[in-house]
């Protein structure tokens, strides 16, 4: 599946089928401080992406950047 | 995961709720979130004319949408600071916001051009007086924002902080024990004096995340990118510190930042910080406006300013 990533802005290349919580464990992101969104919808930790599935991962949290 | 309300297909858990919610459910709950910290903490009425401090992010889109969704009337004051690759962007995304959501409900956006008013963009200007950019930023919005709601009448100003940003400066102000700050940190720091605007952040019963999950599910259209002057933000690592606790115990940051607001509404006086202002606080030299000092912050900023720019 492709999942893209900001801070910055990129685009990688996962294996599915995948539930989305073990994604951001894999891809090292809290839960608490990112959005799962597919398409024009929101994911939930429990749902399952596939292969063939386009999923952003946005970091909710502002304030600034770590250098 | 199913809806804590409806038994519907969830899209959205929120853990430290024990809940999750399906879209209706959920724009509901922020509702009621907002409702609750307005009423409780006695923000301001359906009434009351409210200046929302908009930047293009979510949390003041988020904040808008609210509160002109329940009938509030507020309308909307956007800084372009005069960022490069940065403010064009973020004006852009206020400017839609207004013309799609806000014009149509009778809100007005407000404009104020750092370049045009104060001469230069603010990294420019932070070079001048030799001060971080962040720090220039700070004392140019707050005090354009404060000059806008009094000069217009605004019966009071929001800002779109949120339960993230609260228990972070929490954190902060405890591990540097930081007690003016504690004393004066809040949801709600009323009008102590004349050329003061009583300033509110309903959003502050929110997680960032709840609000970046309304923002997505109602279409809102803010800038995610990061603003580029704000590099090392020790902010940020206080973020991610409480993100943290929160995963491992969440409601972490609620107990956090509301077992704070309890204790401070405890032990303090109701008027107190209404009156220390007072007893320190008069009108500024040049401008007019509340200062400790014989010219405010901002006014001696803009005079270093101009002297460096016509010796």
């Amino acid at each position: 599946m492709k999942v893209q990533l900001s801070h910055p802005a990129r685009q990688v290349e996962v294996k599915g089928p995948k539930r989305v919580r073990e994604l951001l464990r894999e891809l090292n992101l809290i839960p608490e401080a990112h959005l799962v969104i597919r398409g024009d919808d929101l994911v939930t930790e429990d749902e399952t992406l596939k292969d063939e599935d386009q999923v952003e991962v946005r970091p909710v949290i502002s304030g600034g950047s770590r250098l | 995961m199913r809806c804590k309300k409806c038994k519907t297909k969830a899209v959205i858990g929120l853990p430290r709720h024990n809940a999750a919610f399906c879209k209706p459910c959920f724009n509901e709950f922020v509702h009621d979130q907002v409702l609750r910290a307005v009423k409780g903490d006695r923000m301001f009425t359906g009434q009351d004319r409210i200046l929302v401090a908009v930047s293009g992010g979510k949390d003041s889109l988020a904040l808008w949408h609210v509160l002109l969704t329940l009938g509030f009337r507020a309308d909307g004051l956007y800084v372009d600071l005069g960022i490069p690759g940065y403010s064009a962007k973020s004006r852009e995304r206020v400017e839609r916001f207004a013309e799609t959501v806000a014009r149509p409900l009778n809100a007005t956006l407000l404009v104020h051009t750092v370049t045009d008013q104060e001469g230069a963009g603010i990294r420019e200007l932070a070079d001048m007086v030799d001060r971080p950019t962040c720090s220039v930023c700070g004392t140019i919005k707050r005090y354009r924002f404060n000059r806008a709601a009094v000069e217009h009448d605004y019966d009071v100003m929001a800002t779109g902080h949120n339960l993230d940003d609260e228990a972070a400066r929490l954190l902060g102000n405890v591990l540097h024990w930081q007690e003016d700050y504690l004393e004066k940190q809040g949801p709600s720091l009323p009008a102590s004096l004349e050329g003061f605007a009583k300033k509110v952040k309903p959003l502050y019963r929110l997680s960032e995340r709840e609000i970046a999950a309304y923002a997505v599910l109602n279409k809102i259209d803010y800038i995610v990118e990061e603003c580029p002057m704000a590099k090392g933000s020790k902010m940020l690592l206080y973020k991610e510190v409480l993100n943290r606790l929160e995963t491992e115990s969440p409601g972490t940051k609620q107990r956090f930042y509301w077992g704070f607001l309890d204790k401070q509404r405890a032990h303090s006086a109701p008027d107190s910080m209404a009156a220390k202002d007072q007893a320190a606080l008069h009108p500024c030299a040049v401008c007019g406006q509340p200062t400790s000092a014989e010219i405010c912050s901002f006014c001696k900023m803009m005079a270093r300013a101009a002297n460096l720019a016509h010796p």
